[in-house]
């Protein structure tokens, strides 16, 4: 059970990773908008792992995706703020609950799972832009492309979990 | 002694968040100045030859479309080279030569960004250098920033850090060629005085004071332009030659005499200190 899931969590960070870089980054729809599915990783990835291993692949995730778009460590940075607060946002989401041994992602409502993703997004996107145009002159710039992107890459990755989530037994 | 180990203990998980943020804030930062992103980027193996793997399939779907632009090119340098007036003795020795071009393809293109990178497929292995300049059969696409040995990255005029001289097109009145990332079919042309007479559809090309390229290469006409705030250049917009999101075959210029030239200038820079 314990290797079946260390084994599902490499195939998905290498599947995002590809998925990312050779479909998404190409999109440039209306010219600028490239979702950011790779968030996904962070969603899926089991609650009761070390966090220290975590926050380092979520860091060569982010750094992997920097590579192949050259942006230097850009997303390392907004994926590596999202792996360290994730617990807090869980908590906020979920409640207590969250806590117990028995929880799982598939078990809560369906508004919590949206909001969860949400905040993740939100905060990735807007670390994400602030360091990527890097100029407090263009803050409207900075809010628009975060509002406009954040949904593209809310929709998509609503799509991709629902096709491949974990059924309920 | 101890507290301090409860203490790294107890923040461990912050800690290391800190110093994984700080790693990536470090190199953001210095990629900002000019030519420090040496490893870091997707010229290396692992990126170029998945790029180069997914560009060799996708190529095959626009080979009718690449061959047609191609075809046009011969087209047009054909019609310059029959109806050229010069006597026919024409200069083969290559020791004569300024310019040495090469060609290849690009495997991957990037143009929402603010700082966008094209890769291509050739590298130091075939003789690409830094601070080459890329062209392609319309007009100017960037210069290369760094190279692997099989694949190099192209900062493309599409960067807020480029900056290129360019001139309206037989006159001598330059600027330099930058970009404000709002559209990536329009670049601007900065610190051209007021006193010069432009108007609407005139075409900017390469200026000569390059050592990277040639003088009178295309890059686009004047869209619109404006006086900027202190009122004493304009500031032009202009439309590329290039479609930048369908970019594919390229030429790299390489300039024989740069590295006289870098020396001569480093040298009369020298003296004058």
């Amino acid at each position: 059970m314990i290797r079946n899931s260390y084994f599902i969590n490499i195939i998905r960070f290498v599947l995002l990773i590809l998925v990312q870089v050779l479909v998404f980054n190409k999109l440039n729809f209306f010219g600028y908008i490239n979702p950011m599915v790779y968030i996904l990783f962070l969603y899926w990835y089991p609650i009761k792992e070390k966090r220290q291993l975590f926050l380092l692949l979520s860091f060569l995730l982010g750094f992997l995706i920097d590579l192949f778009s050259d942006t230097v460590a850009i997303h390392a940075a907004a994926t590596v703020t999202i792996a360290y607060l994730r617990p807090t946002i869980m908590r906020f989401c979920f409640g207590v609950n969250y806590e117990f041994q028995n929880f799982k992602l598939t078990n809560t409502t369906r508004a919590q799972q949206i909001t969860f993703l949400t905040l993740l997004i939100i905060i990735h996107h807007l670390v994400f832009f602030t360091l990527e145009i890097f100029s407090f002159e263009n803050t409207l710039l900075i809010l628009q492309k975060v509002l406009t992107i954040s949904i593209a890459t809310l929709i998509l990755c609503l799509l991709l979990s629902s096709l491949f989530s974990v059924k309920k037994e | 002694m101890r507290q301090i180990i409860n203490f790294i203990l107890r923040y461990k998980n912050f800690l290391l968040y800190l110093f994984l943020l700080i790693i990536s804030l470090a190199l953001t930062v210095q990629s900002h100045s000019y030519h420090r992103s040496k490893y870091f980027n997707s010229s290396n193996w692992l990126t170029g030859n998945i790029y180069e793997t997914t560009s060799n399939i996708t190529t095959y779907f626009g080979l009718g479309e690449e061959n047609k632009k191609l075809v046009e090119e011969n087209k047009r340098l054909r019609n310059l080279l029959f109806n050229q007036k010069k006597e026919d003795s024409m200069q083969l020795d290559t020791t004569n030569i300024t310019y040495r071009v090469l060609a290849s393809q690009v495997i991957k293109n990037s143009y929402s960004l603010p700082r966008n990178y094209i890769t291509i497929k050739k590298g130091s292995a075939d003789g690409i250098k830094p601070d080459m300049g890329v062209i392609t059969a319309n007009g100017i696409l960037g210069i290369v920033e760094n190279t692997s040995k099989n694949f190099a990255t192209v900062q493309s005029i599409l960067n807020t850090k480029s900056r290129i001289n360019a001139k309206i097109k037989n006159t001598n009145h330059y600027g330099s060629l930058v970009w404000d990332t709002k559209d990536y079919n329009t670049v601007q042309l900065a610190d051209v005085e007021r006193l010069v007479p432009i108007k609407i559809g005139d075409t900017i090309v390469t200026g000569a004071s390059s050592s990277i390229f040639p003088e009178n290469i295309p890059i686009g006409i004047i869209k619109n332009f404006d006086l900027n705030n202190s009122q004493s250049s304009y500031s032009i917009d202009i439309k590329l030659f290039n479609n930048m999101a369908a970019v594919r075959s390229i030429y790299i210029i390489e300039n024989v005499q740069r590295e006289e030239i870098i020396e001569l200038e480093a040298k009369t820079n020298n003296d004058s200190q």
